[in-house]
């Protein structure tokens, strides 16, 4: 097994009821052109179908997209999914319409980074980059 | 000493852990293949393979349902390609298969093809022998269609589906000799658009030129065996060679989905009661065994050559006093 390549695997997804996905598809373009491989799942996704995705996938990382702010009951859901599946140490990054007063609480879920609508490719690459290192 | 007990108990963690092993080529995967080896053979696995634009997911995602109701178990392996500058890749499949989200009795895996064609097949020829350990009756492997690395993957599989679509060229995509010669079903997809006759006539043609006989491969050396079976130019269908059939569906709206599925039973059923499974599986592993013993020599030799002979060789050649083919075998000959 010579040509051993260990590439980042992060999934994309859009959970609940928001109806595009621009964003989450620049970023998902982004994260490719920077090496990864992303699994991108589409519109409306339930918690469950994001956690079975992750666990079949075996992402490193999920990365979820929310512009109708349900992101305060759809992200603890996730992460609990996330954990019960024996995933504990996936890193979670959230962005999308996220107001700063909700950051705080996020985080304390365990969210490892928010962005918001401004945020640059290079500072999300750079993020999740980052996250996967503090993994190993 | 790996304990197989959890893969074959059905703990999707270590299943979807071990298959990341496998495809980053990590050593700790080689003795869980070795011990679940013993474990495979009894999937059905199916190739799936065409150009992108044909509906592949979306047909994956309806064979999978419709077996799903015949209580078979499902697993799909879904490759994509990887962008040959950044190494990165979008692996968007699962997007078509949300009917099957939350299905214990299905599990889907995405694969990036991660630039090398040989790595490409063997880490989708071991993640497929995994899930056939795991219990998976039936292993759906689906591929962007048509290099090598795509040929090499319908090796791997029993039943190699290739899907058409109208309007794409066809006519010269159905002649392209590689997918006509591997496919034992053929689904012109998207039929309700103009010109999916036209797509159907075009490959009954290329079928009909390229007359039915018992296929083998081309490096495989037990020809005089198959040729003896092969049926005449013109003749009709004897009962022993399979003809693939050419079947219409419209995925997105679920019609002509039975017949495919039926269809893959029917290959199945041929290939069992023809000896022609047997055979496959021969030659299948018997091109694996090959593969890897070349990769070991070729490992091992290169340990004992050492830089210095193989420098030493490459200096020779770049002089111009020896032509790469005599270096070559000099250093085979030295090891």
């Amino acid at each position: 097994m010579s040509d051993a390549q260990r590439n980042i695997r992060v999934l994309v997804a859009k959970p609940g009821l928001d109806g595009h996905d621009r964003g989450a598809k620049v970023i998902a373009r982004a994260l490719r052109d920077a090496g990864m491989e992303v699994i991108y799942t589409g519109l409306r996704q339930t918690p469950e179908m994001v956690a079975e995705a992750a666990l079949q996938e075996d992402v490193d990382v999920v990365g979820l997209s929310i512009l109708s702010g349900a992101h305060l009951s759809l992200v603890p859901r996730i992460i609990e999914l996330l954990k019960a599946n024996g995933q504990p140490e996936v890193k979670v990054f959230v962005g999308g319409i996220i107001p700063e007063e909700d950051i705080p609480a996020l985080k304390g879920m365990g969210v490892t980074e928010i962005f918001g609508p401004g945020a640059s490719t290079e500072t999300v690459i750079e993020a999740v980059r980052q996250a996967v290192r503090n993994a190993t | 000493m790996f304990n197989p007990s959890s893969i074959l108990s059905g703990d999707r963690r270590a299943l979807a852990r071990l298959l990341t092993q496998i495809e980053n080529g990590e050593a700790a995967a080689e003795p869980a293949l070795a011990a679940l080896f013993p474990q495979t053979g009894r999937a059905h696995l199916i190739g799936l393979t065409g150009a992108p634009g044909t509906g592949k997911s979306s047909l994956v995602n309806e064979l999978a349902k419709t077996l799903r109701s015949q209580n078979h178990t499902v697993a799909i392996v879904a490759v994509d390609p990887s962008s040959p500058f950044t190494g990165g890749a979008i692996l968007g499949d699962r997007i078509r298969m949300r009917d099957l989200a939350g299905d214990p009795g299905v599990f889907i895996r995405s694969m990036a093809s991660r630039g090398s064609s040989g790595g490409l097949a063997r880490a989708t020829a071991d993640a497929v022998k995994v899930l056939d350990a795991a219990g998976f009756e039936k292993i759906l492997i689906e591929t962007v269609g048509a290099g090598q690395a795509e040929v090499d993957i319908a090796r791997a599989a029993h039943t190699v589906l290739v899907i058409e679509a109208p309007g794409l060229g066809d006519e010269v995509q159905a002649i392209k000799a590689g997918l006509l010669e591997i496919a034992d079903v053929f689904v012109v997809n998207k039929a309700d658009l103009p010109g999916a006759e036209n797509a159907v006539r075009a490959l009954r043609a290329s079928l009909d030129l390229a007359h039915p006989a018992a296929r083998t491969w081309a490096d495989d050396k037990m020809r005089g065996h198959h040729q003896s079976l092969a049926s005449s130019p013109g003749s009709e269908f004897d009962g022993i060679n399979w003809m693939p059939p050419i079947l219409q569906t419209v995925a997105l709206e679920g019609q002509g989905i039975a017949e495919v599925t039926e269809a893959l039973e029917r290959h199945q059923a041929h290939l069992h009661a023809s000896g022609e499974f047997a055979q496959r599986e021969r030659e299948r592993l018997a091109y694996e065994l090959k593969t890897r013993l070349r990769e070991a020599l070729f490992t091992e030799m290169l340990a004992r050559l050492g830089n210095g002979k193989l420098n030493a060789a490459i200096e020779r050649v770049l002089a111009r006093e020896l032509d790469p083919a005599s270096a070559a075998r000099e250093l085979a000959k030295d090891w």
